[in-house]
């Protein structure tokens, strides 16, 4: 799904809850994943003034879950470590987006380069 | 443009989220209840979200903002019917939702303020009591 302005967020976190309700996640499960989502899709527009979101059911085994890629074309983050501290930011938020965000799914992965964009990839499995 | 209803009931605004917010809805709705607490003295904000399915970081600032605006336009904000996974969520994202009083639903809330404000007004009423004598 592409995600361009600011209006693509609720869309984008029904098709999410869509998809986790068709799973079988957990009402806290599928809070805590649409909440990680939105934070990374805001941050998406806000730094990378958009990219794409792909939204896959996985499963493991018995476990099924969702993956979630956010995919943009930004300037990057130059320091990942530092980014995933609580606290820090560059823009003015609270800079609790990435680290509340990893706190809140079961898998998180970060790829950066800088002037070339970011790929961030979570998975909530079902009952994780 | 799409706006947030606000509701007068004397002193107090009362304002219930029944959709799923965009950021611009929630912005201009920060700006509109400041604007209200003022053209109307309102002394009390009550914020039902007990419709909103998810709270994130840039909700929960809103939500902060409001209350800690409404406080220096002397007004208190009350956050009501927060749902426990929202709660829980919230909390693990690390937010606290600073400067804003919670209750657990709209009766609950309107105590709160009713209290609050009330003990306020005994004591002004106390002080103009004592300043004759």
């Amino acid at each position: 799904m592409l995600i361009e302005k600011e209006q693509d967020v609720v869309p984008f976190r029904n098709r999410v809850k869509e998809h986790a309700v068709k799973i079988g996640m957990s009402l806290l499960n599928q809070t805590k994943l649409i909440t990680a989502a939105s934070e990374l899709v805001r941050n998406m527009l806000k730094y990378a003034g958009g990219g794409v979101a792909i939204i896959e059911v996985i499963s493991q085994g018995r476990d099924n879950g969702i993956r979630l890629i956010f995919q943009d074309q930004g300037p990057g983050i130059k320091d990942i470590p530092q980014a995933m501290k609580d606290g820090f930011s560059t823009g003015k938020s609270l800079g609790l987006g990435l680290p509340g965000t990893k706190r809140l799914v079961s898998e998180f992965d970060i790829k950066s380069k800088e002037g070339e964009g970011t790929t961030v990839t979570i998975i909530k499995w079902k009952n994780g | 443009m799409d706006r947030i209803p606000i509701l007068r009931m004397g002193k107090f605004l009362l304002v219930t989220i029944q959709i799923d917010l965009y950021d611009r809805l929630a912005t201009n709705l920060e700006t509109d209840l400041v604007q209200m607490v003022s053209k109307t003295g309102a002394r009390g904000v009550l914020i039902d979200i007990s419709a909103l399915s998810i709270v994130d970081s840039f909700m929960g600032r809103i939500l902060g903002n409001i209350g800690s605006m409404s406080k220096i336009m002397d007004a208190e904000t009350v956050v009501v019917g927060m749902q426990p996974a929202v709660a829980i969520t919230l909390i693990e994202l690390g937010l606290e939702l600073k400067g804003v009083h919670t209750a657990l639903n709209v009766e609950k809330g309107m105590e709160l303020l009713t209290t609050k404000i009330g003990s306020y007004e005994d004591e002004e009423l106390e002080e103009d009591e004592i300043s004759p004598e």
